[in-house]
């Protein structure tokens, strides 16, 4: 539609102005014949040989570019396919082993932790039972020596007291009353310390 | 004189006389345009042709694209058939283009505004393809003239028509290349001329057409390169796979 309307558009304009013009100029120089043969002439010769070197030369050039061109992506094409397959095959491999590995890890932990919680449980029930043997001898002997001291001190007390005594009247004290003295006192001091 | 529009599409002798005989075959300003274009294309497409890479580069690039443009324009028009025409119809189509396109600069001269070349250039494909037509189906190609389901009655007369339509396929195909082109470097031509006798103050107007005058005239440079091959390529068809 443009077309037309810009040929029509054209054709009406060189109708206009070659009417205007042709008395001013004496006609087209195109239908002058002068140089018609000359025009044609080399209008041959330059088609010609334009012709023969696009034919011969440089088209086939062109052509064998396009060619090579076309099979070089065709060929690229085809081997990234292949090597977009062997990835996806060694993606998935790797996956695997990935996957499997972790499986096995898991269960390699497992097994220790079972194996270390064994060996812990086992360990500390020795050790625990050693330690209960060994607070009960050491509790016996101290509650041994607990009531053992008392009437130690108590028989000590009584001689120091008797020394004592000696010493500070010159005379010798009945040593059960003196005993008894101590005795009462240190279950005063006793009771005292209870309270 | 340099004002007269029509100036612009004389032709000149450049250089010597030289004659064949008694004709006339002086080199002149048309045949330098013609020299040119050749050249230009020439040029272009061997050096476009010539580096062989993977990745084109900016003239590899074009002369690849106008091959595929050109071989689309055949298959679509002419079918497989035609693919031995193709180095033909793309020295053709390259040939106009870049006469027109060189006729485009200021002061260039422009081989397809004149009557004769287009003619002869019409004339040849119209002769070209009417032997072809009758090499490849011998005096089955009239049949070309007589157009399957038409009433008997009116057969006469449709033949004749047709008959009509097809020697007129030269004319018509030269006509429009060189009424377009001259037509519009007339025009242009002319606005120029406003532009320098309306002065500064008036010109501007002008000036403006001008400006988009030329953009136009790019585009029929153009597509009358284009129109002038795809008619051939038709009439190519026509003349390799006959069915009326």
């Amino acid at each position: 539609m443009l077309k037309k309307i810009v040929i029509l558009l054209f054709i009406t304009c060189f109708a206009c102005f070659n009417t205007v013009f042709a008395a001013e100029s004496g006609g087209m120089p195109q239908l002058n014949p002068e140089f018609w043969i000359s025009q044609i002439f080399w209008l041959i010769i330059t088609f010609g040989i334009l012709f023969i070197i696009l034919t011969k030369v440089i088209l086939p050039k062109i052509s064998d570019n396009l060619e090579t061109r076309k099979s070089q992506i065709l060929e690229n094409i085809e081997i990234a396919d292949r090597q977009k397959e062997e990835s996806q095959k060694k993606i998935d491999e790797y996956e695997k082993i990935i996957l499997d590995s972790k499986v096995k890890a898991k269960n390699y932990f497992n097994d220790a932790r079972e194996k270390i919680l064994d060996d812990i449980n086992k360990k500390r029930t020795a050790i625990e039972k050693d330690l209960d043997e060994e607070i009960g001898g050491v509790e016996k002997e101290l509650s041994d020596l607990k009531n053992k001291s008392g009437e130690k001190i108590n028989k000590i007390a009584a001689e120091t007291s008797a020394e004592l005594i000696k010493e500070l009247i010159g005379e010798e004290v009945n040593s059960s009353s003196i005993a008894a003295i101590v005795e009462d006192q240190s279950k005063i001091n006793k009771e005292r310390k209870d309270v | 004189m340099a004002s007269n529009p029509m100036y612009q599409f004389n032709v000149y002798r450049i250089g010597p006389e030289i004659k064949l005989g008694s004709v006339d075959i002086s080199f002149t300003n048309a045949s330098l345009f013609m020299v040119i274009s050749s050249l230009a294309i020439l040029i272009i497409f061997n050096l476009g042709a010539k580096k062989k890479t993977l990745i084109p580069d900016k003239l590899q690039l074009l002369s690849e694209l106008s091959y595929s443009f050109v071989a689309k324009m055949i298959s679509d028009t002419a079918g497989s058939k035609a693919k031995p025409y193709f180095s033909f119809i793309f020295s053709l189509f390259m040939f106009v283009l870049f006469c027109n396109m060189f006729g485009m600069i200021p002061y260039a001269f422009t081989v397809t505004s004149h009557i004769i070349v287009t003619f002869v250039l019409a004339a040849f494909i119209f002769v070209g393809v009417t032997i072809i037509g009758f090499m490849k189906h011998g005096l089955g190609y009239l049949k070309l003239f007589v157009p399957s389901g038409v009433p008997i009655v009116l057969l006469p007369l449709i033949v004749v028509i047709e008959i009509i339509s097809y020697l007129s396929r030269p004319i018509s195909l030269s006509v429009r290349l060189f009424a377009n082109m001259m037509a519009g470097h007339t025009m242009m031509k002319v606005f120029g001329g406003f532009v320098i006798s309306l002065g500064i103050v008036g010109g501007w107007l002008p000036l403006s057409f001008s400006v988009a005058l030329t953009g136009l005239e790019i585009l029929v440079a153009f597509l009358q390169a284009y129109v002038f091959a795809i008619l051939t390529c038709i009439y190519l068809n026509d003349a390799l796979n006959l069915h009326h």
